[in-house]
């Protein structure tokens, strides 16, 4: 039991070992292939990465990475795949800077409305396609795609002529916001920490929030009632329904709290570094979620460490560029090919645990029942070989289908 | 199989003269009058809009323009959702068709343009095949994935590439075109008959003069694979081997198909589909590579194959459905910025759905059972929620709602709705036609998802040895 017991804690660290493993190879064949020095690129990375300045830039990075890993996951916790968390924070972005600009109020209140109008603007946007999957069926994936682009190309490209004060202004976006509407840095706070003045740095204020979120998130879908019937009616929909989870209501709960989610992911750009929404907006941080919430598993400390990862490779594409030892593209080849090993890699390890899991059975019936030992108790591992090695991270996208399959062929 | 449930569902129903000739028309004739319809419902509203660019050649020859990667891509599409596998991952593909489109078009010519173009959209498709068929990874992740993979790894090669061929990282060099041809006595035909200025005959001589006037030779080969693509998939043995790993791969493992095999034929094919459009955005649209030009346009495909209902000619429609808009909004949005003809077009949108709105209500009462409970059900809402619906807007609703299923009410609320955005504007703004595409396909879900058919493996992970 107990040489099991390290089997399997041995598969599971072994998925993202491999995976690192597999991008830290394919990433120094393309460096060699393309002329550059895999060695010299690395500790360039690791030496840039090791400044104060430069881990204040990935915290700032990581911060709307993990917000739209936590985005992304809500989904993932019941087989919903918002892919249109892009188009939901842009949106929501927007929507904030611009009521944002309008008002001139006292401190707090400033903030809080920027990122109420930001939460709201997201959860509803990301509801209309709950709306559409539980009233007409359409597929989230498709719908939300669509409505990416609704969003980015139609209603922002409708409304921002509307929202800019001045035709003339180089920088075409939304008025700025008064400087009661700014986030206030936590520079002071990690100058305690550091006993190192930061130049030229602010670790922005949108990172507590960040934590915040992924402690909420944690609470709420390992403890409480609510997360219960997420995790269950993703794992089994009907199994769910039966247990009295209305799942309808769940889909469209689902949906908004994915979205108002993804409305905080603009806010580190609105609150606390150009105060605006303009044509240069930060893109792609909905996508670079879902591959936070696949490489994290779901779970929050899982994410935490993906967010940070995708972060400091991003920070190191800039230097890479400036001292010329590599193309900076090579970050984004290594970010998808992490991506990539990962989940062929957890797949692989799933594979191996429902065999171990099989034979496990298999072993222990037939010294009961000689006769039929594979039907009666392999019907019973099914569920089991998910809940058992999953139960700290909860089921996830991966795992769902094949659950169900397995129940089916059992 | 699909005859022998009309033939019995045909029965019962009494239908009505009109609709019996209709359903008795070969395909390729009810097409036909469905087009003519639609090119006269062009002309009626052109009419009266302050616009004549809807039914010119270069209308027809955009849209033929436009619509071709979108057609491939959703060829592409086709190809691997019929064997099973979603492919979101085929603007990454695309774009790596691109890429390699314009390297291969530098090098060895258009030709060889169009063969690397594939050849790159075929590894993208190799690597998704592998993914999602080998390791079972989520179809959707994976393509995901290869949407984040491609678009670095082109910049990647372009920087590596481009700037000692006189190109830069986000820019190729100049590549040329397989160049066109005209059909020598019709061209000439049509163009005399548009001059006549005679209403709809003239109109749909200049969409037709569009269609035979300077055609590349890309976008013949691309409308040929449309019946290729069809018949290798509905009438060939293969086809078959093919569609059977989307709709049932157990029934077909029993019966001896390697599956797996099939999975990875089809999802390459997918790839080489998406990578022929990225490299026909290269050669022939905007000849050069350049970074992000392939604009969400796999995305679009994707659209198209579900409008389409996952059929090669469907696919063909769609993609010119939704090629026509940009094709429009080329000639109508200047310096100036005009944006009179995509209004116009707006209206046509409008009476589309009236249209719908009306075959619908038709549908609802040709089967009194469903009208009855559709109007049942949102009769009882509304009666329920009497106290509170007062305003007019809530009359108007629940008025329509008892003319028909929600169906009709939505239809009827999404026409008026576009009708007064007609009525209300001088022109239209230039993102208009940059969204009709998506909002088009949305409102496409809302009504045919249920009817829509869907390959009924589609999505779902398959194991060898498991049936």
């Amino acid at each position: 039991m107990n040489s099991s017991l390290l089997r399997r804690l041995g598969l599971s660290l072994a998925a993202p070992a491999l995976a690192a493993a597999f991008a830290l190879l394919v990433s120094s064949l393309v460096l060699t292939l393309s002329g550059s020095s895999w060695l010299d690129t690395y500790s360039e990375m690791i030496s840039t990465a090791s400044k104060l300045e430069s881990m204040v830039d990935i915290l700032n990075r990581a911060t709307p990475l993990f917000i739209a890993g936590v985005a992304v996951a809500i989904g993932f916790k019941m087989n919903l795949f918002n892919i249109g968390v892009e188009g939901q924070y842009i949106l929501a972005s927007f929507m904030a800077a611009w009521v944002g600009s309008q008002f001139n109020l006292w401190g707090p209140i400033h903030v809080a409305l920027i990122l109420f109008v930001a939460v709201t603007v997201g959860g509803l946007w990301a509801g209309l396609a709950g709306l559409l999957k539980v009233t007409r069926g359409v597929n989230e994936v498709i719908s939300t795609i669509m409505l990416n682009f609704i969003a980015t190309g139609g209603i922002i490209a409708a409304l921002l002529p509307r929202a800019i004060d001045d035709p003339t202004d180089a920088n075409q976006g939304t008025p700025l916001i008064a400087e009661s509407g700014w986030m206030p840095d936590l520079n002071g706070l990690l100058e305690i920490f550091t006993r190192e003045i930061l130049k030229g740095r602010q670790l922005g204020g949108m990172f507590v929030i960040a934590i915040l979120l992924g402690i909420g998130y944690y609470v709420v879908v390992n403890r409480t009632r609510f997360g219960f019937d997420l995790r269950a009616s993703g794992m089994n929909p009907f199994a769910a329904r039966a247990g009295g989870v209305p799942p309808k209501k769940m889909v469209l709960i689902a949906m908004t709290a994915s979205g108002a989610m993804a409305g905080l992911i603009g806010m580190t750009e609105i609150l606390s570094v150009n105060h605006s929404y303009d044509q240069g907006f930060v893109k792609g941080l909905g996508f670079a979620g879902i591959a936070v919430a696949l490489l994290g598993r779901n779970s929050a400390p899982g994410m935490a460490v993906a967010a940070l990862l995708f972060a400091f490779l991003d920070t190191s594409s800039a230097p890479l560029q400036v001292t010329g030892t590599a193309s900076p593209e090579i970050v984004v080849i290594m970010q998808a090919t992490i991506l990539l090993a990962a989940v062929i890699a957890y797949e692989v390890v799933n594979r191996v645990k429902q065999s171990d899991e099989v034979r496990r059975a298999a072993l222990a019936t037939e010294s009961v029942a000689p006769t039929d030992a594979m039907s009666g108790p392999d019907a019973m591992s099914g569920p089991d070989a998910m809940s058992g090695p999953d139960a700290m991270s909860g089921p996830d996208a991966m795992s769902g289908p094949d659950a169900m399959s397995g129940e089916v062929t059992a | 199989m699909t005859d022998t449930l009309h033939g019995t569902s045909k029965l019962p129903v009494p239908t009505t003269s009109v609709a019996e000739h209709w359903k008795a028309l070969p395909n390729w004739a009810r097409w036909a009058l469905m087009a003519a319809a639609g090119v006269l419902i062009l002309t009626i509203v052109q009419s009266f809009s302050g616009t004549d660019l809807l039914t010119t050649p270069n209308a027809s020859s955009g849209m033929l323009r436009w619509a071709m990667p979108i057609l491939l891509a959703g060829l592409g599409g086709l190809f691997s959702e019929r064997v099973g596998v979603i492919n979101i991952g085929l603007e990454g593909m695309m774009i790596l068709g691109t890429w390699c489109g314009a390297i291969g078009a530098f090098e060895f010519g258009p030709w060889g343009g169009l063969i690397c173009g594939l050849i790159g959209g075929a590894l993208g498709g190799l690597l998704h095949a592998i993914a999602t068929v080998q390791f079972g990874v989520d179809h959707i992740i994976s393509g995901v994935a290869i949407n984040i993979l491609a678009p670095g790894l082109a910049r990647f090669l372009s920087d590596r590439f481009f700037p000692q061929r006189g190109g830069s990282i986000s820019q190729s060099p100049r590549v040329d075109g397989l160049g066109t041809f005209t059909v020598p006595g019709l061209s000439q035909l049509f163009e005399k008959i548009d001059g006549w200025g005679i209403f709809f005959l003239s109109d749909m001589a200049g969409l037709l003069e569009g269609l035979v006037t300077d055609i590349r030779y890309f976008t013949l080969f691309g409308l040929l694979l449309v019946p290729a693509s069809a018949w290798l998939l509905f009438r060939t043995r293969l086809g078959l081997r093919l569609r059977i790993c989307g709709e049932n791969p157990k029934a077909g493992e029993s019966l001896g198909v390697n599956i797996y095999l099939h999975k990875y034929l089809g999802v390459v094919v997918s790839g080489a589909f998406a990578g022929l459009a990225g490299a026909f955005i290269v050669i022939e649209l905007t000849g050069l590579y350049r970074g992000g030009q392939t604009n969400g346009r796999g995305f679009i495909a994707l659209a198209a194959l579900i409008f389409g209902n996952w059929r090669a000619s469907g696919v063909m429609v769609g993609a010119m459905l939704f090629g026509y808009p940009f094709a429009i909004s080329l000639n109508d949005f200047d310096e100036t910025g005009s944006g009179v003809a995509t209004r116009a077009l707006l209206l046509v949108v409008a009476i589309g759905l009236a249209g719908y709105a009306i075959f619908a209500y038709r549908k609802d009462a040709a089967k009194p059972g469903v009208a009855a409970q559709a109007t049942g059900v949102v009769g009882d809402s509304a009666t329920s929620d009497k106290s509170f619906m007062k305003s007019p807007t809530d009359s108007y609703v629940s008025g329509v709602a008892k003319l028909g299923g929600p169906n009709v009410m939505l239809a009827t609320v999404l026409a008026s709705i576009t009708f007064l955005w007609y009525l209300l504007t001088d022109r239209a703004a230039d993102w208009v036609p940059n969204t009709m595409p998506y909002a088009l396909v949305l409102v496409v879900l809302v009504f045919a998802s249920q009817s829509l058919k869907a390959p009924a493996a589609a999505g779902q992970a398959y194991r060898r040895g498991e049936a």
